[in-house]
Formats: C-alpha cells, sequence, structure tokens
C-alpha cells in the first residue's frame, strides 16, 4: 500500500520536474517547484511509515515550511513578483 | 475492526495517489499557466489531504496522528496561499509570453 | 548555463535532494539541518542577493573545460576510496569497535540498565547525536557556535548594520499602492500560520533530547517565521518586531550562555563543560539536573546565538535594496 503511494508520488515529482524544464514562462517553472514541493512533504511522510520511523514527520512539516517560505521569496525577490517593477512604477510614477 | 480500518485507509491512499498523479499529467499536458495552476494546485492539495487521511487511519490514536494533521493543516493552508499568491504575480504581470500560450489555445479550438 | 536563477533553484533542489539521501541513510537530525538551512534559508539568501546584483553570470574569461576535469577525477578518487570502507552499519567496522559500545552504553538509558550500569553515570538523553553533540563533544559545539557568531559579525561588518537601516528607506511593503488587495490572502494566512511556525521552533529546541532536533535546527526555524513576516509585511515591519540591537544582543547572548555554563561548572569544581558537577538541583522535582541541565542550557544558547545570526544577515541582506 505505501509502496502504491510511493511510486504514484515519485511519478508526479517527474512529471513536475518535466514542467519545471519545458514552463515556457518562469510562473510555470514555480508552480512546479511548488507542487514538486508538496510531494516531496508528502513522500517523507509515506517514507516515515514505510520505514516505521514516525520520527520523520517533524521533517515534513519543516520541507512543507520551507516550501511555502521559497515560493514567497521567489516571488518577492524576482522581477515578476508581487512586489515587482511594475507595480514600483505605479508608486512612484 | 483491524480491517475495516485497513480497507479504508488503502481506499484513502490509493485515492490520493490516483489524485496526485492526475494533477502532475495535468500540469504537463494542459495548454495554458492559468489551466495548470488550477489543474496542478487543487488536486495537489486534495492528493496531499487523502494520503494524509489515509496515513492517520494507520496510525491510530497516537501522537503520531496529531503530527499528520498538523502536516495536513499547514499544507490546507499554505498550498493554495502560495498557489493565489503566484497567480494574482501572474495577472499583475500580464506578459506577452502568458497572453501567447492562451491565444494559441483559443487558435486550436477555433480550427475545430 | 549562465542564469543565476535556475542555479538558485537548483541548489535548492540539490540541496533538498542531500537531505533525503541524510534520511534514507538513517539521520533525521543532519536531514532536519539541511532542510532548513540548505534548501531554505540559503535560497532566501541567495534569492535576496540576487535582486541586489544582476541575474545572468557575466561570460567566463577562462574556458570550463579544466574545472570539469578536475572536478571529475576528483570524485572518482574519492569513489575508489570509499570502495574499501566497511558496508554500511557493518557491526564489525573500526569505528563501532573500540570507543562505541561504551558510549552507546552510557549514553542511553535502556541499553544502560541492559550494561548494567548504575543508573546515574551516563548521560542519559536518547538522542544520541544530541548527547555526542553537546555532551561528550560540547567544546567542539562551543567552537562551531562561536563560528556562528563570527559570520555573523562578518556580515555585519561588511553590509553595515543599524544605521543603514535609518539611511536606507528599506521598506518595499505596499500599504499605501492600489493593487493592494492582492496580497489580503497572503498576510492573513501569514499571520495565522507565524505563531504556530514559533511553537515548532520552540519544540525542536526542546525536543532535540528525545528525537531529532536541537539547537541548530530550531534556531534555523525561529529565524525562518521572522524571515516569512518580513517577506510579507515588509522590513519596516519587522525591524519594529525585531529591532537590530535587540537581535544584536542575541547573538552574543547565545554564545555567552554556552560559554557561561562552561564556566559555571568550573566553579563548582568540575572541569569545563563538565556537567556532572550540575548534580545538584536548585529546584528538586523543578529543574532537571546534571547532564539534561547541562545539555538544556547549551542547545538553549546554541539555539539563541543561531536564531538571531540569521535574522541578522536577513536584515543586513535586504536592507541593502535602495527603494526603486
Amino acid at each position: 500500500m505505501f509502496g502504491i503511494a510511493t511510486a504514484a508520488i515519485l511519478v508526479t515529482m517527474c512529471l513536475a520536474l518535466v514542467r519545471a524544464a519545458l514552463g515556457p514562462t518562469v510562473f510555470d517553472r514555480i508552480l512546479a517547484l511548488n507542487m514538486f514541493g508538496t510531494k516531496t512533504v508528502l513522500l517523507i511522510a509515506v517514507f516515515g511509515f514505510l520505514t516505521r520511523r514516525p520520527d520523520f514527520l517533524d521533517l515534513a512539516l519543516l520541507y512543507a515550511l520551507m516550501n511555502f517560505i521559497g515560493v514567497i521569496a521567489l516571488l518577492r525577490f524576482s522581477r515578476y513578483g508581487l512586489f515587482g517593477e511594475s507595480e514600483l512604477e505605479q508608486r512612484t510614477g | 475492526m483491524a480491517l475495516m480500518v485497513d480497507i479504508v485507509s488503502w481506499i484513502c491512499i490509493v485515492a490520493g495517489s490516483f489524485f496526485a498523479v492526475v494533477g502532475g499529467i495535468g500540469i504537463v499536458r494542459l495548454p495554458d499557466f492559468y489551466t495548470r495552476m488550477h489543474g496542478g494546485a487543487i488536486t495537489d492539495t486534495m492528493g496531499a489531504g487523502l494520503i494524509l487521511l489515509g496515513l492517520m487511519f494507520q496510525a491510530g490514536l497516537t501522537l503520531v496522528t496529531v503530527k499528520l494533521v498538523m502536516i495536513l493543516i499547514f499544507i490546507f493552508i499554505t498550498s493554495p496561499t502560495s498557489c493565489h499568491a503566484l497567480a494574482s504575480s501572474a495577472s499583475i504581470n500580464s506578459s506577452a509570453s502568458i497572453n501567447k500560450d492562451r491565444s494559441s489555445y483559443s487558435d486550436r479550438r477555433d480550427s475545430d | 548555463m549562465r542564469s543565476l536563477w535556475a542555479a538558485v533553484m537548483l541548489t535548492g533542489i540539490y540541496s533538498f535532494l542531500g537531505a533525503s539521501w541524510m534520511l534514507i541513510l538513517d539521520a533525521p537530525d543532519v536531514a532536519f539541518t539541511e532542510a532548513a538551512v540548505g534548501a531554505g534559508l540559503s535560497t532566501v539568501l541567495m534569492l535576496s542577493t540576487l535582486a541586489l546584483t544582476g541575474t545572468t553570470m557575466k561570460k567566463q574569461a577562462t574556458s570550463t573545460l579544466l574545472p570539469l576535469v578536475v572536478v571529475s577525477l576528483t570524485g572518482l578518487a574519492l569513489i575508489y576510496g570509499t570502495a574499501d570502507m566497511p558496508y554500511f552499519g557493518d557491526p564489525t567496522a573500526p569505528a563501532h569497535q573500540h570507543l562505541m559500545p561504551e558510549f552507546m552504553a552510557d549514553t542511553v538509558p535502556s541499553i544502560h540498565e541492559a550494561a548494567g550500569h548504575h543508573a546515574e553515570t551516563g548521560v542519559g538523553v536518547d538522542n544520541v547525536v544530541t548527547a555526542v553533540l553537546a555532551s561528550y563533544r560540547g567544546y567542539d559545539t562551543l567552537g562551531e557556535t562561536v563560528v556562528i557568531l563570527t559570520a555573523g559579525i562578518g556580515v555585519l561588518l561588511i553590509l553595515g548594520g543599524e544605521k543603514r537601516f535609518s539611511s536606507f528607506f528599506a521598506d518595499l511593503s505596499l500599504r499605501d499602492v492600489p493593487s493592494m488587495r492582492h496580497r489580503a490572502i497572503l498576510r492573513v494566512a501569514t499571520k495565522l500560520l507565524i505563531p504556530y511556525i514559533l511553537l515548532f521552533a520552540l519544540y525542536v529546541q526542546f525536543h532535540g533530547d528525545y528525537g531529532p532536533g536541537g539547537g541548530f535546527q530550531a534556531g534555523v526555524i525561529f529565524a525562518a517565521a521572522l524571515i516569512l513576516y518580513g517577506l510579507v509585511f515588509g522590513l519596516r515591519a519587522t525591524l519594529k518586531v525585531a529591532p537590530p540591537s535587540v537581535v544584536e544582543t542575541l547573538v552574543a547572548l547565545g554564545v555567552l550562555l554556552y560559554a557561561g555554563t562552561g564556566v559555571a561548572t568550573m566553579l563548582l569544581g568540575g572541569n569545563f563543560l563538565d556537567y556532572s558537577v550540575l548534580e545538584h538541583p536548585l529546584l528538586p522535582g523543578v529543574l532537571p539536573h546534571g547532564q539534561h541541565l547541562g545539555i538544556l542550557l547549551v542547545e538553549l544558547g546554541v539555539g539563541i546565538t543561531v536564531a538571531a545570526v540569521m535574522i541578522t544577515i536577513f536584515f543586513a541582506f535586504v536592507g541593502r535594496e535602495h527603494p526603486r
């Protein structure tokens, strides 16, 4: 049962990587990265159950947090983000 | 009783995996950024929820379940939020490439 | 590959893969720290650097062939060297022979009793990694914490501290911009989450005795919560919450706590950082005593310093953005 889940999650991660490599715009890549991160959290949780070591759940929670912070940071610091140049031009112009 | 718990958790985990794979396929094959976002983010959260629910049934009422609940709540709050932030930043900076992608989709429809 | 964006994202993914390998090799503590620092904080700091510099590399003057050859040769030599090593987890390996059974018997309480030792002589914590880090090799960990302190001081010296914030108006918080409604959901979600992230940091800090965790990871998570606040609400709001003077004091306070524990044990008659002289509890039944108290104080010191240094580095990097 956990094997099926692990296989499915790994397949999805590969598909997300394909989109990250292909994606014509940067937003596609960030979306793929976000999905990769969520699937990774699931992978850690399922893997913890597989190896009967529930300590891994702390790591899953941590990675969910880092995924979120990573996406927010990407949006914050890139030219395309929420704080992008178009808004600043509105503010100063 | 234990058998029923096992069956329920089997169903949840398999359903969750199904949703996850569907989301993955969607993110590769859908034509436009917004459609990919829609397909990807929704199935992502749903698949994650179901898989974690199935794991919770496996674990029973222990500390492990509490931690899984916390991970679930965290994913439910952050995954849609980051996708919303991404979508709104894409709409603010609607660059030519997104419109080009969308217009190719409508071209395909026009040729039906 | 010339785009630095892609390089940073790939570095983040690589750190994450490294953390997964460490997990598979049964080292959750290291995986924890690697995931927190490599996949999370380093990526954020590198992205903030990219926002200051350009995002494409200049054309390199020398060819890239020579470094590739050197790296491949070194890698092959290392792989050849590891072929001789004993199998993973082999109980007859030299690393597991001489001192290891004694350490394990001394450290983990269950093995302790099974080996017939008297209950009070060992370290008595379940997490062997924390025991080794904070008790057996506590002096080395003090050195590591001082290295982190030095890194923080270095960043402050190079990039400037409190004075810069008042001169650079570094706040990009869009409080007065019409497109504010786009960020309402993000702000609400962040406000909802940050207390629980801080709670998680405290949990990881104090749970380090029993499961994966400890001071380093907890410090990074604590800093991550404040950095999240800074990313969403802007630098000025974060400076109100964590004023640089307080943060800079905390940077030194952590190391002081750690070294102070060592000095206290010396004053009580033992060696430097010998926790067994902390045996007599101040408040019997409330405070832990002996090794537990020592490890608690030491990990607390590490956590405080790591959190404060990460926040300081974040302030220093983000504070340099000029208002465009």
